[in-house]
């Protein structure tokens, strides 16, 4: 059962530099406060007990989406609802425009942020999964300074990431999609907004008719987002069809061993990922096709994809 | 903490202990109970309010977070005691039945149809999903949010 929140010191940092400072000398006594909609909760059933919070909310410098040199960063104090709304993300990471609106409610959107996601590291969450299969990069700071850490070294275990006590999550790093790229996140969960049972996010870029990329990760099959690479090797260099999808989905689910739990037992899951995976490369092949027919009809008068550097702030 | 935070239009000052949330708040320092308090871990709804002219859960977030912010509560929909034409629809549709959710459907429906005036009921669902009423079945909520956006559109 919740409770009200115990006894807890409150720290308002004006800069990053100065949340840093205050995470070395608490290190692992102390909880950044992004959002709040895991960590108030986890404090209200006494699942979480820092003794001072580091409330981060003010940090303008954490929060926005800007792109260059083919990436887009995003600022770990970037809001679910901001990242949503960004045209950006829509643009250039649309398996992350996909996932967004799956994040529980609006109201949780509101407040919820794209780093508080990663550094909960829910293996249910929307986002692990999406942060995976792009190969993000999550940039770390502390008094030593910046350490760039690549998705698949970042989730360790359930609610655990290779993150150290004294290090704050600035901000994290996507690869843009490029052209002839659809994406798609399917899950099933009991309601809309809850959790999933099993989740996927898919991505396939098309380049004259054929995958020339294929991404593919789970969220629900276990304690840390799981990568379908067997699957994504399969796909690459062939054309998309009924037959692959399904062959696809066979590679993806054969060696998984997922949890059972009161949402159901590892076949139901096993079966419902392999659904899951041929749904998913559907969507987003026919999401890739007619995001290169677009590309082909504005190939010449599009400054906006040429353009370096665009910014944009909530 | 000291802390000033605008209320349905009006500054209120108050000094709060960190650990207080936005709903205690609003409810024990500034006697507003039209925010009700259920599950006090951000699952049920009933708590939410509208901060920066966003639906955010009021249990979720601290008091001492909201110091600077416009903060619009149940109570502020109606300040001279008429119901809004939110609430109206939603009586005339017979949305609710013991009350405890109210508060946060209205408060989440206000929000949705601010930004989704044109909203139809698959939209209206989606909104709404995050909140749990015991007692509806949701059908009559959906009626009345449905009514409110179609009479506010015949204008
Ligand atoms: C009813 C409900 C339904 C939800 N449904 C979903 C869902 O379907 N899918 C989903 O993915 N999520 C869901 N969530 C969780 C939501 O997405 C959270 O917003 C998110 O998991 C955490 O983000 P936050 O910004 O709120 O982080 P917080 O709650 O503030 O923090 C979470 C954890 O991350 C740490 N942290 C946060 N930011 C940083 C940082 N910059 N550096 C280092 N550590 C940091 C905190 O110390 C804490 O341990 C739901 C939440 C609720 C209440
Ligand atoms: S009391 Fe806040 S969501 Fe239930
Ligand atoms: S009317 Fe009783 S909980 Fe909704």
């Amino acid at each position: 059962m919740p409770v009200k929140l115990p006894h807890v010191e409150y720290e308002v940092p004006a800069t990053v530099a100065e949340a840093v400072d205050l995470l070395a000398e608490h290190q692992d006594e102390a909880s950044v406060l992004a959002g709040g909609q895991s960590l108030i909760p986890l404090m209200a059933l006494r699942l979480a007990r820092p003794a001072v919070l580091i409330d981060i909310n003010g940090l303008g410098e954490m929060s926005g989406v800007s792109v260059s040199d083919g990436r887009v960063s995003i600022g770990a104090m970037t809001r679910e609802y901001v990242a949503e709304e960004s045209e950006t993300v829509a643009d250039a990471v649309p398996l992350l425009a996909a996932a967004l609106p799956l994040i529980g409610h609006e109201a949780i959107r509101s407040r919820g942020t794209i780093g508080g996601s990663l550094a909960h590291a829910d293996p249910a969450a929307e986002l692990p999964a999406v942060a995976l299969a792009l190969d993000a990069e999550l940039v770390v700071r502390s008094r030593a300074g910046d350490r760039v850490v690549p998705a698949a070294q970042w989730f360790e275990g359930y609610l655990a990431t290779s993150r150290r006590p004294d290090e704050i999550l600035v901000e994290v790093r996507f690869p843009a999609a490029g052209p002839g790229t659809g994406a798609a996140f399917q899950e099933v969960a009991r309601r809309h907004g809850d959790f999933a049972i099993v989740g996927l996010a898919a991505s396939l870029t098309l380049a004259d008719g054929a995958i020339s990329d294929a991404r593919l990760a789970f969220a629900g099959l276990g304690d840390v987002p799981v990568r379908a690479a067997d699957a994504e090797a399969l796909l690459v260099g062939e054309e998309p069809s009924a037959e692959l999808f399904e062959e696809a989905a066979r590679r993806a689910t054969d060696g998984i061993d997922p949890p059972a739990d009161l949402n159901g037992s590892p076949e139901y899951r096993k079966k419902v990922a392999a659904t899951l995976v041929r749904r998913g490369l559907r969507a987003a092949a026919d999401s890739a096709r007619h995001n290169s027919a677009r590309h082909n009809s504005a190939r010449h008068n599009s400054a906006r994809h040429n353009s370096a550097h665009a910014h944009e702030r909530p | 903490m000291d802390i000033t935070v605008s209320v349905n239009g009006a500054a209120r000052a108050a000094s709060v202990e960190a650990r207080k949330t936005l709903a205690d708040f609003l409810r024990e320092d500034l006697d507003l109970t039209g925010t009700h308090v259920g599950c006090e871990h951000g699952v049920c709804g009933a708590c939410t309010v509208i901060v920066d002219g966003r639906a955010v859960r009021s249990c979720l977030m601290l008091a001492v977070q909201a110091a600077g912010s416009e903060v619009t509560t149940i109570e502020g929909l109606a300040p001279d005691g008429a119901l809004g034409p939110l609430q109206q629809a939603m009586r005339d549709s017979h949305s609710f039945q013991c009350g405890f959710c109210t508060p946060g459907f209205v408060m989440q429906a206000s929000a949705f149809l601010r930004a989704h005036p044109d909203a139809g009921e698959q939209e209206i669902r989606e909104a709404l999903s995050g909140n749990i009423c015991r007692c509806t079945g949701y059908q009559s909520i959906i009626d009345g949010v449905l009514l409110a956006a179609r009479r506010s559109r015949e204008g």
